[in-house]
């Protein structure tokens, strides 16, 4: 059976959830094999066997963590040269799409990003998207070379099947370019305890609304009561209420959840362009007009400041 | 000392129109209007910022490829206050995908000239965000991509990235490829004096055989992606709307909860 390589998105040893989807998905075309890269490396090799992947490359050098993007890049050429695939897959992170748009141009190949779904076809893998802020969804496949695929979070479900994730040191020789963008700081982002907001399966999200960075506290503990990530519109954001990071929305993350809640959001374009992929949708806006209650499974026109807060009490009642 | 920078920029459908695929299953760029694609704006001041903290003689050139229309992207950057324009325009381009746009691209800065190339994060039509990368794996160039703040001083670029698990301190010698986020500034809307002014700029046009390139490489037929099919989402059935009246959150919860949700 073909193998198909799946580059793994982990921070020191820990595999991030979209990493897990992309097993399930590459299951469906062929073998997994898994690219573990960096310090903490070889630690994923236990997860990514119960997921399905035969085999962990894994190469850590410090060149990984000091230089941007083309040393990831160098570390996968090598991988693709070793295993010849059917197939590359990467999350569809900022960094995942930048990592693979180079690999794909180094080894002759097309390229996929965004992938909402994935499945074996005649002429290669076929992948879902889904275009113009969600109004339309396209079949695609890659004509040229080895299919380079980023696939969405929350594009599949995790599911377990056992494999051998036996561990083996892939060889790597770092290009000229590889030490040509140095990261001279780096600060973590504080957690904040919530979900990772493009994996969460709930999005409780704030808008112009809101109406202040105080206020935001509301939104949050709606998000609580529900174990969910929280999300802001670009004017929350713009308004300094709220990070970017959070930012929902065609300049922001665009995320696809079971259950998004948008509060005190109007619903324009390029926020719908971030959210339209939800499963279910509810909005709760004073503005019976607002665009978002032609997209919502069930809208309250009402004051959030009254309805969010009810809500809460609701839900962590209900909880016991 | 003088700096060079080109910054690239696209013409795309207007997001708030009715986007849709032509026969061909490319992008229908008739019957919606086109613009300059937002987070290109952001690039432009950012060029426009370096030019006008230097003490060096800074060139700023934008760069399009694209449709006779495009040239509405190239004048609105040019009344922000970019110096010149290159617009590569050939029939044969239709239908070329991100990778062949890449090449378009690499071809035209080596032959503009550069020290410093400048993208917006993402194009507005196709968010895909891999043309900046691409573009630094072509000319061989250090990328330093999606910045929320950018610096130049003295040969070397820097900036911010703010990424979902850390936020990096980036630094690069130039030649460069930079792209940056919204995050980077507002950018600035056209006086009247720089409209009028953008009318006398020089806009260079450029056809594929001006950059050594042939049909077969761009274009549909060029293309590494093909597009099998494209379908409108179905409209989402009208879903339940309730009036608050007091009882607004309990209803929600009552919902939620019929949804498994709680």
């Amino acid at each position: 059976m073909a193998e198909v390589l799946v580059y793994v998105d982990h921070v020191d040893g820990a595999v991030r959830k979209p990493t897990l989807e992309l097993l399930t998905l590459a299951r469906r075309i062929g073998e997994p094999v898994a690219v573990a890269l960096g310090a903490g490396g070889a630690d994923t090799a236990a997860v990514l066997g119960e997921h399905g992947a035969v085999k962990v490359l894994t190469h850590d050098a410090s060149e990984y963590a000091d230089y941007l993007v083309v040393p990831k890049v160098d570390a996968l050429q090598a991988a693709v040269a070793e295993v010849s695939p059917a197939a590359v897959l990467v999350p569809s992170s900022a960094e995942g799409k930048e990592i693979a748009a180079r690999l794909a141009l180094r080894i002759g190949s097309g390229i996929i990003t965004d992938a909402v779904d994935l499945e074996a076809g005649d002429a290669g893998p076929v992948a879902t998207q889904s275009v113009f802020a969600a109004s339309f969804t396209t079949k695609s496949r890659i004509s040229k070379g080895t299919p380079v695929i980023t696939v969405k979070p929350n594009s599949a479900a995790v599911e377990a099947a056992p494999a051998a994730g036996a561990v083996s040191e892939l060889s790597v020789t770092f290009s000229a370019q590889a030490t040509g963008t140095k990261v001279t700081g780096r600060t973590p982002r504080e957690s904040t305890g919530r979900p990772e907001l493009t994996e969460a399966a709930i999005v409780v999200s704030g808008g112009r609304g809101v109406n202040g960075s105080e206020n935001f506290a509301i939104i949050e503990a709606l998000a609580d009561s529900l174990g969910a990530a929280v999300g802001a519109s670009r004017a929350a954001v713009d308004a300094g209420w709220y990070p970017h990071t959070n930012q929902v929305g065609q300049t922001g993350k665009s995320v696809s959840p079971q259950l998004y809640i948008a509060n005190g959001i109007s619903g324009a374009i390029q926020h719908r362009a971030g959210m339209q992929t939800s499963k279910t949708i509810v909005a709760v806006n004073k503005d019976a007009e607002a665009p978002i209650f032609d997209l919502v499974d069930y809208g309250v026109v009402g004051d959030l400041f009254d309805v969010v807060p009810a809500l809460t009490e609701e839900i962590n009642a209900r909880k016991g | 000392m003088s700096l060079r920078i080109v910054v690239t920029v696209k013409y795309v459908p207007d997001a708030t129109g009715d986007r849709h695929f032509a026969d061909d299953l490319t992008v229908d760029r008739d019957d919606v209007d086109g613009l300059l694609s937002e987070l290109d704006e952001y690039a432009v001041e950012q060029a426009l910022q370096i030019s006008e903290n230097s003490d060096d003689d800074v060139e700023v050139t934008v760069l399009t490829v694209g449709p006779e229309d495009a040239k509405d992207a190239l004048r609105k950057a040019l009344s922000m206050g970019a110096d010149k324009a290159v617009h590569v325009e050939d029939d044969d381009l239709h239908g070329t995908d991100a990778l062949g746009t890449s090449l378009v691209l690499a071809k035209a800065i080596e032959k503009a000239g550069y020290d410093l190339v400048i993208s917006g994060m993402a194009s507005t039509d196709g968010t895909m965000g891999v043309v900046p990368a691409l573009l630094a794996e072509r000319l061989g160039v250090p990328q330093v991509t999606l910045l929320s703040e950018v610096s130049v001083e003295d040969g070397t670029v820097r900036g911010r990235r703010d990424g979902d698990a850390a936020s990096e301190q980036l630094e690069a010698s130039l030649p460069a490829v930079v792209s940056v986020t919204d995050q980077s500034g507002e950018a600035r809307y056209p006086s009247f004096k720089g409209i009028m002014a953008a009318k006398k700029k020089p806009v260079q046009a450029w056809d594929l055989s001006d950059l050594d390139l042939e049909a077969g490489q761009v274009g549909l037929e060029g293309a590494y992606t093909v597009v099998d099919s494209a379908t409108e989402r179905p409209a989402r059935t009208a879903g339940t709307i309730v009036k608050d009246e007091g009882e607004g959150g309990k209803q929600l919860a009552e919902f939620l909860a019929s949804q498994k949700f709680i």
